[in-house]
């Protein structure tokens, strides 16, 4: 079982995310970067099939030089092989990133003579949120994909994929090579052992120079919401605000 | 000129994020001073024209052929790109739930079109549009524009208020049947494993939720009685899903799931933007923080700066006392 995961580069979520002064990026200045939640969780998730089932790891990112530091991570829990599309830094609108991903899997694929058997992708990036990359990366090479994916298993040629829905899942079998797009809660990510650290740092990166045309969607300028500020009304300090409290559910009709 | 509106259902079933996608349809639509038409695909579909009609569609497109069973974002997609090479819409658009945003990327798939997915604003009147859309699930706006001959786009899911259509449209049914193959078959829903029936984190009228101040697995009992009590659920944040204390189902943020209920009860929840984003459609926020300066105490309309485990029997006791 061969898998490849495409993973993204981006601010550690729950950060306050600011802009640059021009508007077009990021300030990234203070920021901790990391991968992309349910991109760590697709890449938990192949590392775990291919220990069940044997087969590689390969993943792979577009984004700017300092992306490396993901693969190495990816490494460092259990990924075989890494490969960095270089970028300027600038964002990538999402169909030239799926162009270029999707040219660089077909060339990964015809170097080894066969398709990989899942590409897994994170459902949507925590910071763009184009919800798209991985549908027309896997329309491109032929391959059926769902999305929302919180359960996967690996059947003789076919993948079961399990899809969560309000209070349950739907279940899909995709015959296999197939593609998935991953969502956060399907596994609980490991953390890198000192030995995967170091073996990480020696891993072979694979760097593959290409471009594509952009898209139909242009980037104007990035900005903050207003603020949202609420007066706060404090209903108490102590257990006896339970009195208030009750009262406001009963004015709003939420005690059944 | 038209704008199509692309709804959803579950097996027959009208779903609520479909008013939301009508109401901005018909905003959209009268920007663009165009006619509005929707499609619903599949089996049970046609039972379901006549509340897109009252919800303003001027044509129904009702799409059926004996693979369209169920849900399958292939088969829904290479419906829509069908449906829309035989009308020639200007515009095709849907609602951002998880189905609403895999279909239309399908569809931008398929037609190599650009697609401007969790909109907050449009502006059609010039070309390219003008668009803003959500980044980070709400903390960051993006103005971005689009140039494409059919304009593909979904609003964010709760960005819209629901409201009912002023006039109701013609609501003319139009049957369409597109030509699949069996590809589009491979991604069709096969099963369900459903459980947890009834009232859903989603749609629960009231969520209770829990973050790291509840201290453990154990401490959510508390929670749990408050939630039953008032016919709600139990939700919690991601530092408690990352700890193993909950299912990450329970989840309510950016990366869990967005809720939009009567009230939010949040309780030992310091509100970071990942959590904020999946709670901030709710209608009114109560929380329950030791700490005054938290930022869900300072961003809610209400508070109890107090010990959780305190306050949250005491309400629990307080409902019960009243109820004799």
């Amino acid at each position: 079982m061969d898998i490849l995961v495409c993973v993204k580069r981006v601010p550690a979520p729950g950060a306050r995310i600011n802009v640059t002064d021009d508007g077009l990026a990021v300030d990234t200045a203070h920021l901790g970067f990391t991968t992309s939640p349910h991109e760590e969780c697709a890449l938990e998730e192949a590392v775990q099939i291919v220990e069940r089932e044997g087969g590689t790891v390969t993943v792979m990112t577009l984004g700017p030089p300092e992306a490396e530091e993901q693969l190495r991570y990816a490494a460092s829990v259990g990924a075989h092989h890494l490969v960095l599309i270089p970028t300027d830094g600038s964002a990538w609108d999402p169909q030239r990133t799926a162009t270029a991903l999707g040219e660089a899997i077909a060339a990964a694929e015809a170097e080894r003579g066969a398709p990989y058997d899942l590409l897994l992708f994170g459902n949507e990036s925590a910071d763009a949120g184009g919800f798209q990359v991985g549908v027309r990366v896997a329309h491109r090479l032929g391959r059926p994909i769902v999305n929302a994916v919180k359960g996967i298993e690996i059947g003789e040629t076919s993948v079961t994929a399990r899809r969560e829905i309000d209070g349950g899942f739907e279940i899909y079998r995709l015959p296999r090579p197939a593609a998935l797009g991953i969502k956060e809660g399907i596994n609980l990510p490991r953390y890198p052992t000192m030995k995967g650290r170091l073996a990480s740092k020696k891993a072979a990166l694979a760097v593959e120079e290409i471009d594509a045309p952009p898209g139909g969607q242009s980037l104007v300028r990035l900005h903050r919401p207003v603020e949202t500020t609420s007066r706060t009304e404090v209903l108490g300090t102590d257990a006896s605000a339970a009195v208030a409290v009750v009262d406001l559910l009963q004015e709003i009709g939420v005690l059944p | 000129m038209t704008l199509l509106v692309v709804l959803d259902h579950d097996r027959g079933k009208w779903v609520e994020a479909n008013d939301e996608a009508l109401t901005a349809a018909r905003g959209l639509a009268t920007a663009m001073e165009t006619g509005l038409h929707a499609v619903l695909i599949g089996e049970g579909a046609l039972d379901l024209a006549g509340q897109a009609g009252a919800g303003g569609a001027a044509v129904v497109h009702v799409a059926t052929h004996p693979m369209l069973t169920d849900y399958g974002p292939d088969a829904h997609a290479e419906t829509v790109v069908q449906l829309a090479a035989a009308t020639g819409p200007d515009a095709v658009m849907a609602v951002g739930t998880s189905r609403g945003n895999e279909v239309m990327a399908q569809v931008a798939a398929r037609t190599n079109l650009p697609f401007v997915a969790n909109c907050a604003s449009v502006d059609p009147t010039a070309e390219p549009w003008s668009i803003t859309r959500v980044q980070w699930g709400g903390s960051l706006l993006e103005d971005v524009t689009l140039d494409a001959p059919t304009k593909l786009l979904t609003y964010g899911l709760h960005a819209t208020a629901a409201v009912r259509a002023s006039a109701p449209g013609a609501g003319t049914v139009e049957m369409f049947t597109p030509e699949l193959d069996d590809r589009v078959g491979h991604t069709i829903v096969i099963d369900r494993d459903v459980q947890t029936a009834g009232v859903t984190l989603s749609t629960a009228p009231v969520v209770v939720s829990g973050g790291r101040g509840v201290g453990s697995a154990e401490g959510f009992a508390v929670l749990e009685e408050l939630a039953e009590l008032l016919g709600g659920r139990v939700g919690c944040s991601r530092a408690v899903t990352n700890l193993g204390w909950r299912n990450h189902a329970d989840q309510v943020g950016q990366t869990g799931t967005r809720i939009a209920p009567e009230i939010y009860i949040a309780t030992g929840i310091s509100g970071a933007i990942q959590h904020w984003v999946g709670a901030m459609a709710s209608k009114r926020i109560l929380a329950i923080n030791i700490d005054p300066e938290a930022n869900m105490v300072v961003k809610a309309d209400y508070a109890v700066i107090g010990d959780l485990h305190e306050v949250v029997p005491a309400i629990s006791a307080e409902i019960r006392r009243r109820r004799g």
